[in-house]
């Protein structure tokens, strides 16, 4: 960190398996870091199948993509769009927010390595956080995004096939990125996400996870309707700061920040009879 | 009675601790096969081949493994052969 500490910092946001909430998380994430006044970009690696500007409402604006400006077919800050998302306390992404879309067709020529190390070397300079949204698998998007990456947020549901595929792609983490190959460890943390604390679940728990994985716990992102209702509307789910979820997200933040806060909502929420009475929340 | 009994009996046995186990199996035997050369389930399948000429092996029979021990790499085969056989 101190030799590059004026350099923007590369988080690969990957899981292995799809839909366990890698780009609803890629989406918050960037966008908590941007609230908190860092300049943030977050790249689309799903060449073929982009949904990140969907989550982040920019879909009517995308002109170029990431292809594109890999090839040198437009420039960089043509490509990128800027967002501005305003949170439920009123904070705003002001100008730190970027995205930068995947192209939707998937040709063969697609992500060159050294293309693609060139262009994020570029971002670091513009940018505090590069958050590189991974698609599914173990393929090549996959392999691109976690490549250059100087950290991994892996993020994984309570479940055994997610948890199975998280530890593939943790093994790739150690081989086959920059760090990997130079024989550093790179920093990785897990997101749990779709946590469902009701005990009748039977839900793989937080501690068997690790114990599996080994590996920390940077965040556990309640199971909720809320996450539906913004991917819906298109506004990342940690806008809302008067639900878990966005509290949650936003404490992940923090914790990449560097503070340490320690996990909440763990316990299913359900509110007893006095707590109705009193109206607490 | 035995139905109450029964529900405490399915607390204990649990489909998580199922999962979780189940996990810890696959996870480790993951782990250990994708920390092998590339070569490896080539040379695995020539070894057996060899053996089978003169020994009625299985491929459970044989366990071919590469290890790191401080600056030096062992490759460990080993054949179950069956008694008979001599």
């Amino acid at each position: 960190m101190s030799s590059k500490s004026k350099r923007g910092r590369v988080i690969v946001v990957t899981s292995g398996k799809g839909g366990v909430g890698k780009t609803t998380t890629s989406a918050s994430l960037a966008t908590g870091l941007a609230l908190k006044g860092k300049k943030t970009i977050a790249i689309d690696f799903d060449i073929g199948l982009r949904n990140l500007d969907l989550i982040f409402g920019c879909d009517n604006r995308v002109m170029y993509d990431i292809i594109q400006v890999m090839n040198n077919e437009v420039k960089l800050h043509q490509a990128c769009i800027s967002l501005n998302i305003k949170d439920t306390t009123g904070a705003s992404t002001d100008k730190n927010l970027f995205c930068l879309p995947a192209s939707q067709t998937s040709d063969k020529t697609h992500l060159n390595v050294d293309k693609i190390g060139a262009l994020i070397e570029k971002l670091r300079d513009k940018y505090d956080y590069i958050i590189c949204d991974s698609p599914a698998g173990c393929e090549d998007g996959a392999l691109m995004a976690m490549h250059f990456a100087d950290e991994a947020v892996v993020v994984v549901n309570p479940e055994i096939s997610s948890i199975r595929d998280s530890d593939r792609i943790i093994g790739h983490l150690d081989t086959h990125t920059v760090m990997g190959k130079q024989g550093l460890k790179m920093p990785q943390n897990l997101v749990i996400t779709r946590y469902n604390a009701v005990p009748e679940s039977d839900m793989i728990s937080i501690d068997q996870i690790t114990d599996i994985l080994r590996i920390d716990v940077i965040g556990v992102i309640p199971e909720s309707k809320d996450i539906i209702a913004s991917s819906n509307v298109g506004i990342p789910a940690i806008a809302n700061q008067k639900n878990v979820v966005g509290q949650a997200y936003m404490d992940v933040v923090e914790r990449i920040l560097g503070n340490d806060l320690p996990l909440r909502f763990l316990n299913a929420n359900r509110k007893g009879f006095f707590r109705k009475l009193f109206g607490a929340k | 009675m035995r139905r109450f009994f029964g529900f405490f009996k399915r607390n204990k046995n649990k489909t998580s601790t199922v999962a979780g186990d189940r996990l810890q199996v696959i996870v480790a035997h993951e782990r250990k096969a994708s920390s092998q050369p590339s070569w490896m389930p080539k040379m695995q399948k020539e070894i057996l081949a060899v053996v089978a000429k003169y020994i009625s092996i299985d491929r459970k029979d044989l366990k071919v493994e590469m290890s790191n021990e401080d600056n030096m790499s062992v490759l460990e085969i080993s054949v179950d052969c069956p008694l008979d056989e001599k």
